[in-house]
């Protein structure tokens, strides 16, 4: 591993300034992730500031029937979070299905927005060819073993995905990511936060170097309570998605849908929000003829390679089964 | 299972004292200066070093001599131990080969398997992929920690009643975890039981005694 500077922030500022001068620097949260990256070579920081002690881990409800997630509020804790559960049963369940209780314990909502693809070509520096590790050398995926590979939003450069469960919900529920930075706070809309890989795919966010994440807040949504996040994988615990929908429905009289939240993971480089699909869904009549036209419509431009294509057909009805489980519900 | 030998250290940990644990300089030349031979590489694990198969042009630092070590407290099963710790020491590095708390185990050092699994302020958490000095202050329970004097915790006493495993390897980790279930109260069920286990795997597949233990437990803690 390589050397680093260790040093504990107490406060937000304190942190802020400690990494703004440091271009290889990096804040260290629940770590589940970078330590893992930084064993394997593929991170290389030179100095880590700990923000575990920063008093980020609340979790808030607003006024106006907001819920405000603290950056350090850790994965389990969300999860179990009586206000999250009723109101955004999605995210609960989102949270639950992502790696293991110890795993969960450590890992913190902001740690998990800026969570590092599992491609294979990535994950492993004994492969020379990866964009995203090392610009210009190419992608060992896009002619590789790519069956966890995406298939929307992909570039020539890079066809990783995104490998965050709750980041799936938090898409659906339009989150909003606020950061701050040297030059103050900013809110960054969730579909803005992650980036599609086009030509710089070791870009994974519009995160500022200095910049980091203080909290996350779920709007109210008040349909949202009527939601579910279908995860399939290769085993029934313990393993990343192959594919997964979060999915929301506001049913009117009739079960008619008023409105629709609709995203996909492992699926792209960003959770993928199925605008097109939600678009289809609206003034519908809830049926799984409507949720397979919508399913359909979603899936059209999607691309599939060598390994993966089976993602397609397999997107299309997970997004079909996850609908009809929310309107069972 | 090469990095989970105790053989380097076996000398030095004859001569194991809460003295040597809490700084002596002189021993701890010695210890640094035996890490730096021949015996670091299995010790602390390839990892530390950072060199991969394929990727030889990686730096190759040696532990301790290039970032600074740093003074770090912690409280484990109710004792306090002051370390200087090289800042890339994980936590599980620092209590098998800095405390010879080998109780805890290593199983794939990346978060997988869960043979490390420890208590950190009463939660379970994989110790392998947390650094020592993160843990300033908290309160470490092992597998060591368990026992109230010779009397097996409750869910040691239903592991070794339902012959909760083959090997043993995965054991500690898997006792630990099994603590902390039964205080999430996610042990309802036995799919709930596997799910919530789902973090501790078992090589030798003793998976069903491992089940029936956990119920047994909790059945006999009324937890």
């Amino acid at each position: 591993m390589n050397p680093f500077t260790y040093s504990r922030a107490e406060d937000a500022g304190q942190a802020i300034t400690a990494i703004s001068s440091k271009p290889q620097g990096k804040f260290l949260g629940g770590g589940t992730n970078l330590i893992d990256l930084m064993k394997m070579g593929v991170e290389t920081p030179n100095e880590l500031v700990d923000i575990n002690r920063l008093p980020l881990t609340q979790i808030e409800d607003l006024p106006d029937k907001r819920v405000r997630i603290g950056a350090l509020a850790r994965n389990s804790d969300v999860a179990e979070h009586e206000l999250i559960k009723t109101r955004y049963p999605m995210l609960s369940q989102a949270l639950l299905s992502g790696a293991s209780p110890q795993l969960r314990n450590m890992a913190t909502v902001g740690g998990n927005l800026l969570q590092r693809t599992r491609c294979y070509y990535f994950y492993d520096p004994a492969f020379p060819a990866c964009n995203k590790r090392k610009p210009g050398t190419g992608c060992g995926a896009l002619d590789g073993y790519n069956r966890i590979h995406a298939i929307f939003g992909q570039s020539e450069q890079c066809i990783a995905t995104h490998p965050s469960d709750m980041c799936v919900a938090l898409a659906a529920l339009d989150a909003i990511v606020r950061v701050r930075g040297s030059n103050g706070e900013r809110e960054i809309a969730f579909g803005d936060f992650h980036r599609l890989p086009g030509d710089t795919p070791q870009r994974d966010t519009n995160l500022a170097l200095d910049e980091l994440i203080v909290a996350v807040d779920l709007p109210a949504m008040p349909f949202a309570a009527r939601s579910h996040y279908l995860k399939v994988r290769d085993r029934a615990s313990y393993a990343f998605a192959l594919v997964s929908v979060a999915a929301a429905l506001d049913l009117g009289p009739n079960k008619r849908i008023n409105d629709a939240r609709v995203a996909l993971g492992g699926v792209a480089h960003k959770p993928w929000r199925a605008h097109t699909a939600e678009k289809k869904l609206i003034g519908q009549d809830a049926s799984e003829k409507t949720f397979h036209d919508a399913a359909e419509a979603e899936l059209a431009p999607a691309k599939g390679y060598k390994y993966n294509s089976f993602k397609i057909e397999l997107a299309k009805r997970s997004i079909v089964q996850a609908l009809s489980i929310v309107t069972a519900s | 299972m090469a990095r989970d030998s105790e053989e380097p250290f076996q000398s030095e940990a004859d001569g194991l004292n809460e003295f040597w644990i809490l700084g002596h300089p002189e021993t701890r030349r010695k210890f640094i200066k035996q890490v730096a031979g021949t015996s670091a590489a299995i010790a602390i694990g390839p990892s530390l070093f950072g060199s991969t198969p394929g990727d030889q042009t990686h730096s190759t630092s040696p532990a301790g001599t290039s970032a600074d070590s740093i003074n770090v407290h912690l409280r484990i099963n109710g004792k306090s131990y002051a370390l200087d710790l090289d800042p890339r020491v994980t936590l599980l590095d620092a209590l098998r080969e800095r405390l010879h708390l080998t109780g805890s185990k290593k199983g794939c050092d990346h978060g997988q398997c869960g043979a490390c699994t420890v208590l950190v302020n009463g939660r379970r958490l994989n110790s392998c992929l947390t650094f020592a000095v993160m843990h300033e202050g908290d309160e470490i329970t092992t597998i060591e920690g368990l026992a109230n004097g010779s009397g097996l915790h409750p869910m040691q006493a239903a592991f070794v009643e339902q012959d909760g495993f083959q090997c043993g390897y995965c054991t500690p980790g898997q006792i630990c975890s099994a603590v902390a279930l039964l205080k999430e109260n996610h042990a309802n069920s036995d799919d709930e039981i596997r799910e919530w286990m789902s973090g501790n795997i078992c090589r030798c597949g003793a998976y069903p005694n491992i089940l029936a233990a956990i119920k047994e437990a909790k059945a006999k803690t009324g937890t």
